[in-house]
């Protein structure tokens, strides 16, 4: 005789009051309702940019050329504005990431709990600067101190590919290492919030361990703290690039933009980036043009996403040693 | 048969603490003699953990925390000119209440991170790591798997880890702050084991509120109390035997007879 097999119950953690119900109802609506839109959002983008891309193939996403004058027929191929993207995008995580970092570990370990809320509600103020200021600043504030910098550092370093120009007369302003400044500005906060976050979660008896054994500052952080919390402030980083390659108005205001690739010459006068691209082309640009740009914002909301993607998972899986 | 070498003597006048404005200890007057193991046992929040890490200058870390008296080790102030907290550290090491070792390196970095963290060179690994184990009995257990992450070892295996990594430093004097209490039975009876055995070579300090296993393990024994709303302070100290069997003072009475606390 064999005992009958159990009869699962139905469990679910449905609302329990009439108050409860309405609250479960509206965060509801509201949740499936931001769906819809990103999801409109998307049918939008993908109809808008299905001619384009039908038109012009893969080699949208790894050609170099744009042609689009009147009486030629329109090639659009994004390659160099991709590149462009990541490049700047690069600068900024590599200028922002030790940054976020020092500030982090400052108010985290050694600031006070006062100080510590003061900055860490400025580097949120900072976040919520509209780019379009960050811009401004970056043309009318930074470029000129910034071009001190870049004459000092092709003086110096010009023989490192990365800093050689070919024409000191076109170079120094406008380029992308200018905007990989902008850039960094920008992701600081975020990288730094998630960077801080991970840093006082850290267990308080793993770095009392440490000082315990004659641990220095410098050697906690370097053997103990850095390592605990690798996984979670690359992911922090990555997030901070995702948000770097969508960026635009800012990098609009001080990078000189051309379509021709710029490798990786960071001082020199030209680059690009997707996003700039939509904007400078956007005003003047034919029905075909703009079914090319609009594919433009798609293949760029893909990279964002897959980024992000990446990120949340390095996050999600750092730390597999806390249990909680 | 187990070799004595003769260890250091750690001795405390006059400590007071304070954080911010409360006081929380008065006038602890301890001795800690070379190769004994002394207990220190009290209710709950009478300052015991806060003395201890008095002893190897861990509480200058936490903010607003004052202090006042000294702390000898062989005669030499540790708070003196003459030492700094970390050469202070490496000679009293410590063992906390839950076992933390670094949970990104190996058993075997996990020995040698003392060494490293303190910027000391790091001579024979291989022996260091050995002997560290063996002393901490946990030698046989982990040998074949030094490599291995050190949070695979179970919890009283990470104790016995982190009194290893103590003991690759060397240390004269070892702190331990209740180092049993989130540990089984089983594991617990080792441990005292092993400070048994540790004491032929060092001087050690341990805080537990288990009597059975002050006195299974001490020497000597100090019994801490503070009474409401006043700093705690240290109210009868002596050999183990005689303090558990024959009290002087009332309150230690009551209190190793679990009449209160
Ligand atoms: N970081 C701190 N900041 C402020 N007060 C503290 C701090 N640490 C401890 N105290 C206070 O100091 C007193 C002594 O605490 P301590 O942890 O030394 O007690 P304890 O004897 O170790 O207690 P337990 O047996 O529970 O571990 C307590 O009143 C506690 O509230
Ligand atoms: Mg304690």
């Amino acid at each position: 005789m064999t005992k009958p097999a159990p009869v699962r119950r139905k469990l679910s953690a449905g609302p329990l009051s009439t108050g409860d119900k309405w609250f479960f109802r509206s965060t509801s609506i509201a949740a499936y309702f931001s769906f819809v839109l990103v999801a409109l959002v998307l049918i939008f983008l993908f109809l808008k940019a299905w001619p384009a891309l039908q038109e012009q193939g893969f080699e949208f996403v790894y050609g170099t050329k744009w042609v689009a004058e009147e009486g030629q027929p329109l090639i659009m191929q994004i390659g160099p504005m991709i590149w462009g993207s990541m490049l700047i995008a690069l600068v900024g995580v590599l200028i922002a990431t030790p940054m976020a970092i020092s500030l982090a570990y400052m108010i985290v370990f050694m600031l006070g709990s006062r100080l510590a809320k003061v900055a860490t509600t400025l580097i949120d103020l900072l976040a919520a600067l509209p780019s379009v200021i960050i811009g401004l600043w970056g043309f009318y504030v930074f470029t000129p101190v910034a071009i001190n910098w870049e004459t000092t550092l092709h003086q110096y370093l010009g023989w490192i590919p990365l800093f050689k120009v070919e024409n000191v007369d076109n170079a120094f302003r406008g380029s992308p290492f200018i905007a990989g400044w902008i850039v960094a500005v920008m992701i600081v906060p975020i990288v730094t919030s998630v960077t801080r976050e991970i840093f006082s979660q850290l267990d308080k008896d793993l770095i009392n361990g440490a000082i315990a054994l004659g641990g220095s500052r410098l050697s906690v952080f370097r053997k103990v703290i850095l390592p605990t919390s690798s996984g979670g402030v690359v992911g922090g980083v990555l997030l901070g690039l995702g948000r770097a390659l969508g960026e635009t108005v800012a990098i609009f205001y001080v990078l000189q933009i051309s379509f021709d690739i710029n490798w990786g010459q960071l001082l020199e006068s030209h680059g690009g980036g997707v996003a700039s691209w939509i904007l400078a082309r956007f005003g003047e640009a034919s029905s075909g043009e703009i079914s090319g740009l609009m594919a433009a914002g798609l293949v760029l909301f893909v990279i964002t996403l897959i980024v992000n993607f990446i990120a949340n998972t390095i996050v999600n899986r750092s730390q597999p040693w806390r249990k909680d | 048969m187990t070799s004595l070498t003769t260890a250091s003597t750690l001795s405390t006048e006059d400590i007071s603490v304070w954080f911010g404005q409360r006081q929380v200890l008065s006038d602890v007057n301890l001795t800690f003699p070379g190769n004994k193991v002394t207990a220190l046992i009290g209710p709950s929040g009478c300052g015991k953990s806060t003395f201890l890490r008095t002893l190897n200058r861990m509480h200058e870390l936490i903010p607003g925390a004052g202090l006042s008296g000294s702390v000898f080790l062989d005669g030499e102030d540790i708070y003196g000119a003459d030492f700094d907290a970390v050469s202070v550290r490496i000679k009293i090491g410590m063992v906390f209440q839950k076992p933390n070792p670094f949970p990104t390196m190996s058993i075997k970095d996990n020995i040698l991170s003392g060494l490293r963290l303190s910027g000391r060179k790091i001579g024979n690994a291989e022996e260091l790591v050995e002997t560290s184990l063996r002393r901490a009995s946990i030698w046989n257990e982990v040998k074949d798997r030094l490599n291995d992450q050190a949070i695979s070892l179970s919890g009283g295996q990470q104790q016995r880890l982190c009194i290893a990594r103590s003991l690759a430093m060397d240390p004269e004097v070892l702190l331990m702050d209740e180092p049993c209490s989130a540990l089984d039975p089983g594991s617990t009876r080792r441990i005292e084991e092993t400070i048994k055995e540790l004491s032929s070579s060092m001087t050690i300090v341990i805080v537990t509120h288990n009597m059975q296993q002050a006195q299974r393990v001490s020497d000597q024994t100090a019994f801490f109390l503070a009474d409401d709303n006043t700093p705690g302070g240290v109210v009868e100290f002596g050999a183990t035997e005689q303090i558990f069997n024959g009290p002087i003072d009332q309150r230690t009475n009551d209190y190793v007879n679990g009449h209160f606390g």
